[in-house]
């Protein structure tokens, strides 16, 4: 059991902690996908929406795996889990928005390998937190990775329209940008407890 | 056996190279950003996680490419995943057996080998595909060249965020550590500095071809 309060938690996972800029979570959507405001703002409701799935089922799945005492089995469930929740988001999404369905392209099946979704599995596994603080873990994270991916998507538009030298095509001032953003929210840090 | 394989290209020394430095990775390739950056807060995390990595990378690569013929196509991916997900959980409990002290500063990124993009990416693009003996020595590559990548990046941020290599001071005691270079945002800038440089010595090296197109290049896309 874990003391912390709910509203802590989520605001930790949003601000202080933020899944993205401070602990490195779920860096390859941040680069790729970043190139678009709306993709961008879309992909993170479908990766909030999975992390959602994935943390309640896992919290489930876990209590199971204590009880009959497998826990050497838990990495192995957890991606079974996650990858079988993109698949169902897949589905829906092919179905009512073909669109976006296209728009997310290959990232989408990505959502499988973005370490933010086990982590948030991993981490409140180790922090033996409740059910409800698993639920308002999971949300704080995904609402962190979406303000993180929608910040740097604003920022690269931008960068469109700028001159820039050479060097500095592709990721590598991405990198730089996300340093710079990660240097921001850094000040959040006084906000509440440090790393866990 | 059935001998009806497709001709495969010959294994020679590029397949191995090839990984290190012309398809690093990390620099190039940009995969499996998340540990790159999470635990090269010093030398010693980086190398430990680059070992875990090449384990963990050889071994399924290795199993994928033997059992290629026999996995079916619509769940390969899924396949892949659970070899993944059972050699990670094979260092998850050695690393803890070796050093508990070890495994508590890497924390749950030893577990979270399983989704690094760069494991399941060759999985999927070259051991699927290939010889078993082309997949574990292009897997071997790949993993060096992830290390030497983790190492590069550790290397700085220890250096100039403690002061130290390897837990030996470097510097004298009148350095003042650059303590953000441990922090988070110092990863993002290290990695953004060294793909800058990266990208700047390729550009001196086929300096004539870029050279050429410079101009167009800056006006069709930053």
């Amino acid at each position: 059991m874990n003391p912390e309060s709910l509203s802590f938690i989520f605001l930790s996972a949003f601000l202080i902690n933020n899944f993205v800029l401070a602990m490195f979570l779920g860096l390859c959507p941040f680069v790729g996908v970043s190139a678009k405001r709306d993709t961008a703002f879309n992909m993170s409701l479908a990766t909030t929406f999975v992390m959602f799935v994935s943390s309640t089922c896992s919290y489930g799945i876990n209590q199971i795996l204590i009880a009959f005492d497998l826990e050497f089995l838990r990495l192995i469930s957890y991606i079974a889990l996650i990858a079988s929740s993109v698949q169902l988001v897949e589905m829906v999404l092919k179905k009512f928005s073909p669109a976006l369905f296209r728009a997310l392209g290959i990232f989408l099946p990505l959502i499988t390998t973005n370490c933010a979704i086990l982590g948030v599995a991993l981490f409140q596994t180790s922090r033996e937190y409740d059910f409800l603080q698993s639920v308002s873990f999971s949300l704080g994270a995904g609402a962190g990775f979406g303000l993180a991916i929608v910040l740097m998507a604003g920022l690269r538009e931008k960068l469109e329209l700028s001159n820039l030298p050479n060097i500095t095509q592709a990721a590598a001032l991405s990198m730089m940008l996300a340093g710079i953003l990660s240097l921001t929210f850094m000040g959040f840090a006084g906000l509440g407890g440090t790393n866990a | 056996m059935t001998q009806a394989t497709k001709k495969e290209t010959p294994l020679t020394l590029d397949v191995f190279t090839a990984g290190i430095w012309k398809e690093n990775p990390v620099f190039v390739m940009m995969l499996g950003l998340c540990p790159v950056l999470a635990v090269t807060n010093s030398v010693l995390n980086s190398l430990a996680m680059g070992i875990a990595s090449i384990f963990v990378l050889v071994c399924s690569n290795a199993l994928v490419s033997a059992l290629r013929n026999f996995i079916p196509k619509q769940v390969r991916i899924t396949t892949y995943i659970i070899i993944i997900a059972t050699f990670v959980t094979l260092v998850d409990y050695i690393i803890q057996a070796v050093s508990l002290d070890l495994y508590n500063k890497l924390g749950a990124f030893i577990q979270l080998i399983v989704v690094n993009c760069l494991i399941l990416g060759r999985a999927e693009a070259y051991a699927s595909k290939n010889s078993f003996t082309k997949s574990v020595v292009s897997a071997l590559g790949m993993g060096l060249g992830f290390t030497l990548a983790l190492v590069m990046l550790g290397g700085v941020r220890e250096l100039l965020g403690a002061g130290q290599l390897l837990g030996y001071q470097v510097f004298s005691t009148q350095f003042e550590p650059w303590v953000v270079m441990i922090l988070p945002p110092g990863g993002f800038i290290v990695l953004g500095s060294w793909l800058l440089l990266i990208n700047y010595i390729q550009q001196r090296k086929t300096g004539q071809i870029i050279a050429a197109d410079a101009t167009a290049h800056c006006t069709v896309k930053p």
